[in-house]
């Protein structure tokens, strides 16, 4: 360091190392498929950091490995290495890299988050300014802004003012808490579902069209709007492939919305710590066409109508959750009363 | 008795034990106030209880190596998982690395007889046993499940009497560590001796002095939310209960205002321990000194604003999860200046590849990768997807093992020889060195992966399609659980048939070399005079390793 590092050499490492990072950050392939609007701009979040992480890992691990190596101890040489108390400009420098690095990544992740729509739920005290008109997204927008929703959970929504607060008075009141729509948004999302976290089940209920069912299903292209909450204890909505997560808590209120972009069965894991069989927490969403999602809806709205709870045990993809479940049902508790409870107007 | 009557605690009488220069081997076990014992009482109890809290990590390991729950039952999963990280933060790093490490070097490295309080200093220390028997107790009635962070409402419904036990255990240990702080800081404070100058005391006591006041700011915070709690389980309150009004992210707050500070805890210690290594062992000055000091403050100060990073998928308003991202990343520019200081201290040295240092240099670079994956952990967008999965078990495994266990090991090769008198065998700890860091890197490198491709953390059954990245987790647990007994075979048979050490082995320059080893005690006969600085390698070409170094002490 005595020298000034303008070699030839670090010259030629530091295209080499910059090279590599770019490469490792555009080729990682560590995350899975991208299934909404908010994946790929998390996804170039992690991409961008994980290359300057792996250049700054080059940069260090190299130059401990370079002086491990240089710098041993010749046999016999019993003296001290060189006395150095410090270099000012040096530790400006490697203050100031580190430092410029986090402004850039803090202004970046800001970005990314105020386009995942991160600013919206907050705003959910404003809820009774805007009258939930049931308004279809506008035709024309670019699917990004198409995220189209309203900036809270609608409160005089039965089934979600009955599940999260019995008192609508005071849901008005409550922060929202989750990611939400663009803030400019001020419609409501083309589906909205309501989700209710149980010991080990997630309960899905589709408020417009009086189903329940214990895996979710949305259409493609289309904004969707999750409204969670907790029975028990917390528990955490994730959706892996959608790059999403949300707590679910007991007494409070948060929210999803999001846009998926790819039709398939994708997995959902509960994420908090819920108790014995948290590992087991686990149910698929399953992204539709508009037509076959039309039809899903139809198809169980008939067969709800007769039996809340065949209808529930006869969805066959459903099975596996509750042959799954069968031996711990007295854990789980659902039942027939608790399904009531959520469903009043049933 | 009121107030003004109360005696000043009397200094330690020298001329009691003048006659006696060293304590009996069953004087380790007893109520001893001097703080070599004490310290040597904390390093062996916190490694018996990391042995426990490992063996339960190797059980867990066993069970995840399939992706049934088929080897413990799953409410036995929880309570290991939750008593493996309970007992590895509170019962193996903080009171190893504070408090043995602490109490140990303080005292010595400031030219002190002993520390300020040392009968406080016992009390501190003979907290932690009933703290680790309470908690292993609690397995009797089932375990505490809810994790080491214990939100309610789960912890409020799922065994409550083991879960009022591990309360307890952890309020002890924290009024444990809330004693020994202010002992460390008046020790530092008051009876540093006269010669030293502020920018002569060692890097170690700086780094405590930090831990001290950090813990002393954070950990009543902690049992303010645990006693709630506790009144919650037992006493029909309902400050964190949702169905009586209560508020289930209040307790989040409590929790991480001390537990994210406790992070810094951990590792300000070692980074101290790395400070003190590192020179010794390549000959070489520390580079930056006041930059290392001073980045130890402000770890501390700009750490107690970053406790929401841990709840950025919980019950946090916008503003906060942007306020805690600036805030966290801001936190890796003081500890890069630490990593980038100690990098520069090995330039221009003559390295010596002891057991201490290839442990130092180990920690280096594990720490590298958990800073870094740290960072992307600040960021809220990236941070949701991740929260709560394995990708957080593989960068905090990065932290604590490579930062904190790699440091502890660094720690005890390098002072073992003052501790006991007799020197390590290096071949063994090699081959130790060897076995961690491959089991290491084995274990918690493809768990990264395993977390951004679905898989969550807490859990004793997953997804099928995560099996084969498993097994080799669990392989590389197994080399880790092996790598433990080179090194226990290598510190018994070396405290009692190892090579004498003779006072200053590795010729060091700071205080605590300038005694006996072990030390006798009170520390020296005549207390010492500093006459130069802690890590004055190479200053005027003085001191080549062969000859004695000019004496720190002028008796
Ligand atoms: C012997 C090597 C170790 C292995 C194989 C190991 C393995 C594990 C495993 C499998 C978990 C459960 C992860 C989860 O489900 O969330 C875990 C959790 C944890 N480990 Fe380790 N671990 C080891 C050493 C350590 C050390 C040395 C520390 C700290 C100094 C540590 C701290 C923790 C903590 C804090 C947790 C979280 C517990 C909780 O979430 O309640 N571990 N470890
Ligand atoms: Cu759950
Ligand atoms: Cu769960």
């Amino acid at each position: 360091m005595s020298q000034v590092p303008a070699s030839l050499l670090t010259l030629i490492a530091g295209i080499v190392i910059t090279l590599l990072s770019v490469w490792v950050s555009l080729n990682h392939g560590l995350l899975p498929e991208q299934v909404s609007e908010q994946a790929p701009l998390v996804d170039n979040l992690f991409s961008i950091m994980l290359g300057i992480a792996f250049a700054l890992f080059l940069v260090v691990q190299g130059a401990i490995l370079i002086f491990v190596i240089k710098y041993r101890r010749p046999p016999g040489d019993d003296t001290d290495g060189v006395f150095l108390e410090g270099n000012f400009p040096l530790e400006i420098v490697w203050t100031a890299i580190p430092a410029l690095i986090v402004i850039g990544l803090g202004i970046y992740s800001v970005d990314v988050y105020q386009r995942m729509g991160g600013f919206a739920p907050s705003t959910g005290m404003m809820a009774h300014s805007h009258p939930s008109a049931h308004v279809a997204h506008q035709p024309g927008h670019p699917p990004g802004s198409a995220i189209a929703a309203p900036l809270v959970a609608d409160a005089a929504d039965p089934a979600s003012a009955s599940v999260m607060d019995p008192d609508s008075e005071k849901a008005y009141k409550l922060p929202i808490y989750g990611f939400g729509a663009p803030p400019e948004a001020k419609n409501k999302a083309d589906v909205t579902v309501n989700v209710v976290g149980l010991q080990y089940a997630w309960l899905f209920t589709y408020p417009d069209d009086g189903l329940t069912t214990g895996e979710l299903h949305i259409p493609v292209g289309k904004s969707v709007q999750l409204n969670i909450t907790a029975q028990d204890v917390i528990h955490s909505l994730w959706l892996p492939q959608f790059r999403l997560k949300q707590d679910a808590l007991p007494g409070e209120k948060s929210q999803l919305n999001f846009v998926a972009t790819k039709t398939g069965t994708y997995p959902i894991v509960c994420a908090e710590l819920c108790g014995s069989y948290h590992g087991s927490m686990r149910t698929q969403v399953i992204v539709h066409t508009p037509e076959d999602y039309q039809q899903w809806l139809e198809e169980n709205k008939v067969a709800q109508a007769n039996s809340l709870n065949q209808a529930i045990a006869a969805n066959p993809a459903e099975m596996s959750v509750s042959e799954f479940l069968t031996p711990y049902g007295e854990e789980m508790g659902i039942n027939a009363e608790m399904l009531k409870q959520l469903h009043p107007h049933q | 008795m009121t107030q003004a009557q109360i005696p000043v605690q009397n200094p330690p009488v020298i001329e009691s034990s003048a006659h006696k220069k060293a304590w009996k081997w069953y004087e380790y076990f007893t109520f001893n106030i001097d703080h070599k014992v004490i310290g040597i009482q904390y390093l062996v109890t916190a490694f018996f209880f990391y042995l426990i809290g490992g063996l339960m990590a190797v059980a867990m390991r066993t069970e995840l190596a399939t992706a049934d729950s088929d080897f413990i039952d799953p409410s036995l999963y929880n309570a290991f998982m939750t008593n493996h990280g309970t007992i590895m933060i509170f019962l193996w790093i903080v009171p190893s690395a504070i408090g043995g490490f602490g109490n140990f070097l303080v005292p010595l490295m400031v030219g002190a007889r002993d520390m300020a309080f040392p009968r406080l200093n016992a009390i501190a220390f003979w907290l932690n046993p009933p703290a680790g028997a309470l908690l292993l107790a609690s397995f009797l009635f089932g375990g505490a499940q809810a994790g080491w962070t214990s939100y309610p409402p789960l912890s409020e419904i799922t065994a409550p009497t083991a879960q009022s036990f591990w309360i307890l255990s952890i309020v002890l240990v924290g009024t444990s560590s809330i004693l020994g702080s202010i002992n460390f800081i008046v020790t530092t404070l008051k009876m540093k001796v006269p010669s030293m100058r502020w920018d002569q005391l060692p890097l170690f006591c700086w780094a405590i002095l930090a831990t001290s006041l950090l813990a002393l700011v954070s950990t009543p915070v902690l049992a303010a939310g645990l006693v709630l709690l506790l009144f919650d389980i037992n006493f029909g309150t309902s400050f964190f209960k949702p169905d009586a009004n209560g508020n289930v992210v209040l307790y989040q707050h409590l929790f991480w205002f001390y537990s994210h500070p406790a992070v810094y805890l951990m590792i300000l210690p070692i980074f101290g321990i790395m400070s003190e290594v590192i020179p010794v062992h390549s000959r070489k000055s520390i580079f930056g000194y006041k930059a290392i000091a001073y980045s130890s403050l402000a770890i501390c100060l700009v750490g107690l604003f970053v406790w929401v990073h841990h709840m950025f998928t919980s019950g946090t308003p916008p503003w906060m999860r942007l306020f805690f991202t600036i805030s966290t990343l801001i936190v890796a520019v003081p500890t890069g200046i630490k990593i980038f200081s100690w990098v520069a201290t090995l330039w221009g040295g003559k390295i010596r590849y002891t057991s201490a240092m290839l442990f130092a240099l180990g920690l280096l670079s594990m720490f590298v990768i958990g800073g870094l994956s740290g960072v992307t952990l600040g960021v809220v967008p990236f941070d949701v997807h991740v929260h709560d999965t394995y990708y957080i078990v593989a960068h905090f495994h990065y932290v604590l093992f490579g930062g904190s266990v790699f440091g502890i090991y660094a720690g005890i090769y390098h002072w073992f020889p003052k501790m006991t008198g007799r020197m390590m065998n290096e071949t063994l700890g090699k081959i130790h060195f060897v076995l961690t860091f491959i089991g290491t890197h084995l274990t918690f490198l493809p768990m990264h992966q395993l977390g951004l491709q679905g898989m969550p953390r807490r859990v004793a059954m997953y997804d099928p399609q995560f099996e084969p990245i498993n097994q080799l987790c669990t392989i590389g647990a197994y080399v880790l659980a092996i790598s433990v007994i080179p090194f226990t075979v290598n510190v018994i048979w070396s405290w009692i048939a190892g090579e004498k050490a003779g006072d200053n082995p590795w010729k060091a320059m700071t205080l605590e070399w300038t005694t006996e080893s072990p030390p006798i005690i009170e520390n020296w006969e005549i207390l010492p005079v500093v006459t130069h600085g802690p890590y004055d390698y190479g200053l005027n070409g003085r001191s080549p390793m062969s000859e004695e170094r000019p004496p720190a002490s002028v008796s």
